[in-house]
């Protein structure tokens, strides 16, 4: 099922006889059992005001196009949407309904904020049929509860997408980074923590184990990241042999945001988040074979062997998704990570009211 | 402003209610005296007052538990209270509610900069958490006006902004984790010192949904490092219009100002009037603050003059010193007690988008004739946050009844722009009768559904937020139960 409108979305859901499986482009493996739907049909921008840094499009935009669009008058989507594509061997195009849904951000998240704080308003149809809004256009907005926030992340359970409206942010004049050799992830962890403890604007913070370097990235204006960038190398010089390099730096954190060090190896991907300085005590005891550190430290890519449950090996507060695995892992291990009673009877809750039937990717989430 | 009558079945148990408090709350924190109760009659929308029941000041979040419990099993509905600065009236009660402070709750738990994190008692005071982290330069980001007096408590209720959310985003880009007790006295743990707590996104439907969904008494905040330092220039402008292009021609060009803030004619000339800052008489005055090291604020101011000077303004005085920078921002600060000085005020905060700006102000000023009541305009241009101030006289018998009907106006017109009725002071009572004017039946119905599950027996703040007719029938249960 390909609807070309969100009325036709509606009267597809609204005359549902059982699950319906949701996707955009399906590029993040996260769709549900059931019939599939896809919102591909629902395309195109209906509102860009670059003086206003805003962005309304259908959800089934792909990604691509969007960035094109905003390239022409020099903006991007700054909290850097993730790729899954390398990640999970998938095909086809990313889609913006894809996006939020997953609530996808990238290296930039800790210095910018998630994709869900871009996302200003939604409309969207849930598991009764009726088409819903809420937000609207505007980066300021208190008006009722906030269920823009509560719709991002909610891998369609709560609604299928239709319209999105976000918060689009100038592209940066130039871009540096400080790469540090670092004898072990306490000091890279270290390092990260001053370099975004210090006033000079970090934009990425990352550690790659095998190359036993730590990355830091500053944007901005030429001059300002050419004088930030030394700033950062003198302060970062105690922790290894620090170097700059301005420019050229777009292939380097595509690859931290698409964990381009785990394509094409085989076993189990876990994505983790935690409080940056307890990586380090995890790191120890998730026996893995390959670890990638972003966030500076807080999220942490695990590649582990096949069917192993990390979450048993879990031993600071955080929590963990199960990001690529086989189907044989996926009937024992859940995707996501299961919440304590009291949030879980809330999630439960919210889930019987926007989709009473429990026919929009049923059981994806809990 | 309707408010639901009192149930007397609730008021005549006052003594069975104020007994069981006072088994699991320390004497002090029992408030039951009518002159004392009074204190909580209203918050800082002076118009509606009325005392409530009783008032109860816990100081852990096991006592808040235990009063949400026993409140619960009662029947009696729960108004929390930060500090009480709320415009919009989030914090008035009603006559047979229990008003629940968390002013006694203000510690400062941890505070960790290795992950720039704080985690503080509710009821701390927005300016004294960035007080708490100064010491190592680091400052909590959103800034509603009222910082020195406001609580966190509130800021999360009414996911509170400030002038420099254009670069650091509003209280729930801020918040990263809650302790929060439910209406039934369940505590609950969402999110932590990690980003982007599991699941769904709890955290981002309880910030902003003011009081109605449970009581936050722990928070985890983001702290960030102080920029190197900052600098204001001042642009004037002869029409609305010209100020607005130019807000519009420095977004596109690529910079990103922590601050945009616009004044309009009687705005200038009111704060002149009151603060001596030497503004220039005109139409439009643009205040634009940019941060970093001394050489990047040149280079951004450079950017920003350039513009500014192809517009050809009145006016454009760049801060050569932090006296000059103070100057620039003297009257701007003082805009509210500048009016406060000529008259009784009203304060909006509709949010347009800022391509409407001149429509919008155009609009306004003719209303303002049509009304025969005076307004001044300042706002937060960078977003697109308004904030109308109309004049009034409270003692002239029907000018406060004007005044509401001109807000009203004006709120309509934000949202048929493509705006909304609220950008950062919350709907409370003062714009819950507006509701139906951005969201349909069936986008309200939605948000009604989220009380339902965090709490089903609607006592939490129950006659906020939506039309009093959308929520009668499931007031009404709470009601009759007695």
């Amino acid at each position: 099922m390909t609807p070309q409108s969100e009325a036709e979305l509606a009267d597809i859901i609204a005359a549902a006889k059982g699950p319906i499986s949701i996707r955009g482009g399906g590029t993040r493996g996260s769709s549900g059992e059931g019939d599939p739907l896809s919102v591909a049909g629902l395309s195109g921008v209906t509102l860009y005001e670059p003086g206003a840094l805003t962005l309304v499009v259908q959800a089934g935009t792909p990604v691509e196009e969007v960035k094109k669009i905003l390239a022409g008058e020099n903006q991007r989507l700054a909290f850097e949407p993730m790729d899954h594509r390398g990640l999970l061997g998938t095909q086809g195009l990313p889609t913006m309904g894809g996006v939020f849904a997953a609530n996808t951000s990238g290296p930039r998240r800790i210095q910018s904020g998630a994709a869900r704080d871009f996302l200003l308003g939604v409309r969207f149809v849930d598991g009764r049929g009726d088409v819903l809004s809420n937000g609207g256009r505007v980066m300021k907005n208190v008006t009722g509860y906030d269920l823009v926030k509560l719709m991002a992340g909610a891998y369609g359970t709560l609604g299928v997408l239709s319209e999105l409206s976000l918060k689009v942010l100038p592209k940066a004049e130039a871009c540096g980074t400080v790469a540090v050799d670092v004898a072990d992830l306490a000091t890279a962890v270290a390092a990260m923590s001053v370099a975004l403890g210090s006033p000079y604007d970090v934009t990425g913070a990352a550690y790659d184990p095998d190359a036993g370097t730590v990355f830091i990235r500053v944007e901005g204006f030429e001059t300002s990241v050419a004088y930030r960038g030394e700033a950062l190398l003198q302060a970062l010089a105690k922790f290894g042999e620090a170097r700059m390099t301005l420019g050229e730096g777009a292939a380097l954190w595509e690859g931290i945001r698409d964990v381009a060090a785990f394509h094409d190896k085989p076993g189990d991907v876990w994505r983790i988040s935690v409080k940056p300085s307890d990586a380090i005590v995890l790191a120890q005891t998730l026996g893995a074979t390959a670890l990638q550190f972003d966030w500076g430290g807080g999220l942490i890519w695990a590649l582990m062997e096949e069917g192993t449950d990390l979450r048993a090996r879990m031993n600071v507060p955080g929590h963990a998704t199960l990001v690529r695995a086989s189907a044989q892992t996926r009937g024992a291990i859940a995707r996501f990570q299961p919440e304590p009673a009291p949030l879980a009877a809330i999630s439960a809750g919210l889930r019987a009211q926007f989709d009473p039937r429990a026919i929009l990717n049923p059981g994806l989430m809990g | 402003m309707e408010m639901p009558s009192p149930n007397p079945a609730i008021l005549a148990r006052k003594s069975r209610l104020v007994e069981r408090l006072a088994k699991v709350l320390p004497a002090d924190a029992v408030i039951e005296d009518e002159a004392e109760t009074r204190a909580y009659e209203c918050d800082a929308l002076t118009a509606y007052k009325c005392p409530p029941l009783l008032a109860v000041l816990p100081r852990s979040t096991q006592e808040v538990s235990d009063v949400l419990r026993i409140c619960h099993e009662e029947g009696v509905p729960v108004v929390p209270r930060g500090a009480g600065t709320s415009l919009a009236g989030g914090a008035l009660p009603t006559a047979d509610c229990v008003i629940l402070g968390v002013a006694r709750m203000n510690d400062v738990l941890e505070t960790d900069y290795a992950n720039r994190t704080i985690r503080v008692q509710t009821g701390r005071t927005n300016l004294s958490v960035s007080g708490a982290v100064e010491e190592e330069d680091f400052f909590y980001a959103p800034d509603p006006s009222s910082q020195l007096a406001c609580a966190i408590a509130g800021n999360i209720a009414m996911n509170s902004g400030g002038a420099h959310c254009l670069k650091y985003g509003v209280t729930t880009n801020n918040l990263m984790g809650v302790t929060m007790v439910m209406m039934d006295g369940t505590v609950v743990e969402i999110g932590g010192a990690h980003l982007d707590a599991g699941g769904l996104d709890l955290l981002g439907v309880i910030c902003g949904s003011e009081g109605q969904l449970g009581v936050v008494t722990e928070a985890t905040l983001r702290i960030l490092r102080k920029p190197e330092g900052a600098r204001p220039v001042l642009i004037g402008y002869d029409s609305n219009e010209v100020a607005g292009a130019c807000v519009s021609d420095i977004i596109k060009a690529g910079v990103l100002p922590v601050a945009i803030e616009f004044m309009d004619r009687p705005c200038i000339e009111a704060c002149e009037a009151f603060a001596k800052a030497g503004y220039p008489m005109c139409e439009a005055l643009l205040i634009i603050e940019v941060e970093g090291s001394e050489a990047e604020i040149d280079h951004q101011l450079r950017l920003i003059t350039d513009i500014a000077r192809s517009h050809n303004p009145v006016e454009l005085r760049e801060a050569t010193d932090s006296d000059e920078a103070a100057r620039i921002w003297l009257g701007r600060k003082s805009a509210f007690g500048a009016m406060g000085q000529i008259n009784d005020y009203m304060c909006l905060d509709g949010t347009i988008p800022v391509t409407s700006l001149p429509h919008v102000l155009r609009r306004i000023g003719e209303m303002s004739k049509e009304f025969g009541l005076a307004v001044a305009n300042v706002f937060h241009a960078g977003d697109g946050n308004m904030h109308p101030l109309i004049l009034f006289d409270a003692n002239k018998p029907g000018d406060l009844e004007t005044c509401e009907a001109f807000g009203a106006e004006i709120l309509k017109l934000c949202v048929e722009v493509g705006g909304c009725l609220t950008g950062e002071h919350g709907v409370g009572i003062e714009k819950r009768d507006l509701m139906l004017h951005q969201y349909r039946p069936a986008d309200i119905e939605a948000q009604l559904r989220v009380k339902d599950v965090f709490d089903p027996k609607w006592l939490l703040n129950p006659a906020k937020v939506f039309p009093l007719s959308t929520t009668q029938s499931r007031r009404a249960p709470a009601m009759a139960a007695e």
